[in-house]
């Protein structure tokens, strides 16, 4: 029987549908048709996943394609190749290319080449702001239309009060979320790496936690006033999360995510001037570090997303301070991530969640559960098995990653996309 | 010279050396000395090596030093001055260092802008490498050569080693490698070391970072030192808001006369130069031949760099 595939025996997890248990399930014609006890129909292929965990496939809502513009760093053709490999089935494509993705004709040749070339879901943010410059709106009713999910200037915080102001008002208007790259500029100064013992160390202009605390302090507020729908992008400190959760307790719709880099790793991988532990927001000391885990394990911070950032050897290979601002992340979120797991940090439906059905809901994407009805976006992949990660065996164009050498568990065996099989492990 | 102790390829940091290295080195500049008191300035231990100076600041006075230091250990020496101030322009470090191995040399001392550039170099390059000064964070001979100074001043100080002294490093710390450097080479050796200097100044936690302690006001901080350490003030730090005024700062934190006066008796005034007088310190100060070092401090360094030289790639010397 063409297009019907039975997936049998595998440790169902599905978040959104409180489901942790052995069990079958049946796609056909690319949608999820059962999932329980299921008897396949007859001539129905057969996918035996005896020991292996079966989830909706990722959601990761920060993501750097680089298309158009930078394609020397990243194609939404590589970068969705990269994003099968790590059983990530959609992704929400930041809008600092170039040209920025701040009109409709930007989102559509997105889409389209998504559609022609992609290896998974793209869903495009449009920018907050013409140009990223921070000064007027985009026309978000008609990037909605043109398929956009939700608006940032990522990269770059909205830095001015008055005009994030009327984008909280606007983006109501019709229920959008706004995506904030906390930063206040003129605290983070030529800041490249967290301030702290290390960045006085090794002589680098630091960047304090108050530059990331005080943006989402005052963003809150504007958010109270408008009753606008606000997400803080790569959150990064305890003070931050403090805020996002009284926000939270107050009813307000906030929500946040944490990039695996920020709660795996610490500001010490950057001594020896390693460039590829170079982000915005920088990695932070020990306690930030904590107050991301407690944040996670109170469920405050809500979804897990990688800001999957792309650069080009000779973006990197320079001095520190003048290396460009980034990692890759879409490999290796699955397995960092099932650290928290391991850590007792949280239990593995709260983590899959986090990177499934709260990303997607905040999107107002139909994906990230296993409901019957659904598009059958899935990921088999074995809890166990250990690796090591490789930055040369990356499938995306660039391979700046922070986490090469590192031994990991959790190994992503097939991804499929609307009942598609987009990467195997095994072929 | 005790040369098993010393089997470094690089100096790239007083963070990286041991005491026993530390006294190495000293132990080797103090004898190379006699060799710039000589008629004929010249040893022929580097001959047939190439040192090549690349420096990306203008620094006329270490480039200087390392030159004259390597020319008297009878090296090849060719410098290297690269304009900097945009590094998106023009050449990159990688492709100038690309050009640099091709020439196959010895030993390398690099001055840099950005912190970090010496282990970017050590990465791309086989040659030894001295670092001549990275951005804000480290700058070894010059910690080496002041605490070659301070060595020759412990028996006036009625020291018999560096673990009872108090050294205040005073001024603009933050963007100071000097400092650092120091107050890790002092830490290595068992001294107090103090950063005097206004908040904004410092670096981020500096009692943490470098085990030093920590001093608002200069008349606290001197009290009872044996070295006051004066830093260059750069002058472009007031218009970003560090400080208000070159008056302002020199009434607070200038080093004056009156304000030594709380210091040890027999305290010496080091300055790495080059000095702004009336800024970080005093003429009367700076001039005082009793109590200033800042010339010794410059002959030693010319023994300093000659002797990390030797070691790092002279006969004998680790590799």
């Amino acid at each position: 029987m063409s297009g019907f595939l039975w997936i049998r025996g595998a440790r169902v997890v599905d978040p959104a549908n409180g489901l942790d248990a052995t069990a079958d399930l049946l796609v056909g014609d690319g949608i999820i048709r059962e999932v329980g006890r299921c008897d396949a129909p007859l001539g129905c292929p057969v996918l035996d996943a005896d020991g292996l965990v079966l989830a909706p496939g990722l959601v990761d809502m920060h993501v750097h394609l680089r298309e158009p513009g930078f394609e020397y760093k990243e194609t939404i053709a590589g970068g969705t190749r990269a994003a099968a490999a790590g059983g990530v089935t959609t992704v929400a494509a930041m809008p600092n290319t170039r040209p920025v993705n701040d009109d409709p004709s930007v989102t559509g040749y997105i889409l389209q080449k998504a559609r022609s070339e992609g290896w998974v879901n793209v869903a495009p943010i449009g920018a907050v702001t013409r140009g990223l410059e921070g000064r007027e709106l985009t026309e978000m009713g008609l990037q909605i239309r043109a398929g956009c999910v939700a608006f940032s200037d990522d990269g770059r915080p909205v830095a001015d009060s008055g005009l994030m102001r009327r984008a909280l008002e606007y983006a109501s208007t019709f229920g959008a979320l706004i995506i904030q790259h906390a930063e206040d500029p003129a605290l983070a100064g030529h800041g490249c790496m967290h301030e702290g013992v290390i960045s006085s160390r090794l002589g680098l202009p630091g960047l304090p936690s108050e530059a990331e605390s005080v943006m989402v302090d005052r963003d809150l507020r504007l958010v109270a006033l408008t009753g606008g729908r606000y997400h803080v992008a790569h959150i990064s400190t305890g003070q931050a999360v403090e805020a996002v959760g009284r926000a939270r307790a107050m009813g307000l719709s906030v929500s946040c995510e944490v990039a695996p880099h920020h709660f795996a790793l610490t500001d010490e991988a950057v001594l020896g001037y390693d460039t590829d532990a170079k982000m915005s927001p920088p990695l932070r000391g020990h306690e930030e570090r904590h107050a991301l885990l407690e944040g996670l394990a109170r469920g405050i911070i809500t979804v897990i997303a990688t800001d999957h950032a792309p650069h080009d050897p000779d973006s990197k290979r320079v001095e520190f301070c003048q290396a460009s601002n980034g990692v890759v992340g879409l490999e290796t979120l699955l397995p960092v991530s099932l650290e928290l797991v391991r850590d007792g940090v949280m239990g593995l439906s709260a983590c899959l969640a986090a990177m499934t059905v709260a990303p997607a809901r905040l999107l107002g994407l139909n994906r990230g559960a296993l409901t019957p009805g659904m598009p059958a976006d899935l990921l088999l992949f074995d809890l166990d098995a250990p690796w090591v990660v490789d930055a040369a065996r990356l499938h995306g164009t660039s391979r700046n990653t922070c986490f090469h050498g590192r031994r990991v568990r959790g190994r992503v065996k097939k991804t499929f996309v609307a009942g598609r099989l987009v990467h195997d492990d095994d072929g | 010279m005790g040369t098993h102790l010393w089997n470094r390829k690089h100096l790239l940091g007083m963070a990286d050396l041991s005491r026993e290295e530390i006294h190495a080195i000293l132990e080797a500049a103090a004898s190379l000395r006699e060799v710039n008191r000589r008629d004929i300035k010249k040893v022929p231990t580097l001959r047939g090596k190439t040192v090549i100076n690349l420096f990306y600041e203008n620094s006329t006075r270490t480039r200087t030093s390392f030159e004259l230091a390597g020319k008297r250990m009878s090296a090849d020496v060719i410098n290297m001055s690269v304009a900097s101030s945009s590094v998106k322009k023009g050449e990159t470090l990688y492709d100038t260092l690309a050009t640099l191995q091709a020439m196959n040399p010895d030993l390398v001392v690099i001055r840099h802008p950005e912190s970090g550039a010496q282990e970017f170099l050590a990465r791309h390059l086989d040659a030894s490498l001295v670092n001549a000064g990275d951005g804000r964070h480290e700058h070894p001979t010059q910690a080496l050569l002041d605490l070659l100074t301070i060595h020759d001043n412990l028996p006036l100080l009625e020291q018999e080693d560096f673990s009872s002294l108090i050294v205040a490093v005073c001024g603009d710390s933050l963007h100071s490698r000097v400092a650092r450097s120091i107050a890790l080479g002092l830490k290595t050796l068992g001294a107090e070391v103090r950063f005097v200097g206004p908040p904004g100044l410092l670096p981020f936690r500096a009692e943490e970072a470098f085990g030093v302690r920590v001093f608002h006001r200069l008349e606290q901080g001197l009290e009872g030192a044996h070295v006051v350490m004066a830093l260059r003030l750069q002058l472009e730090r007031m218009s970003v808001g560090f400080i208000p005024s070159v008056r302002e700062y020199f009434a607070f934190w200038g080093l004056t006369k009156a304000r030594l006066a709380v210091a040890a008796p027999n305290a010496i005034v080091m300055h790495p130069g080059p000095i702004n007088r009336g800024v970080e310190i005093a003429s009367e100060v700076a001039d005082d031949r009793e109590r200033s070092v800042i010339l010794d401090q410059v002959a030693n360094g010319l023994a300093v760099r000659m002797a990390v030289m030797y070691r790092l790639c002279g006969v004998g010397g680790g590799r």
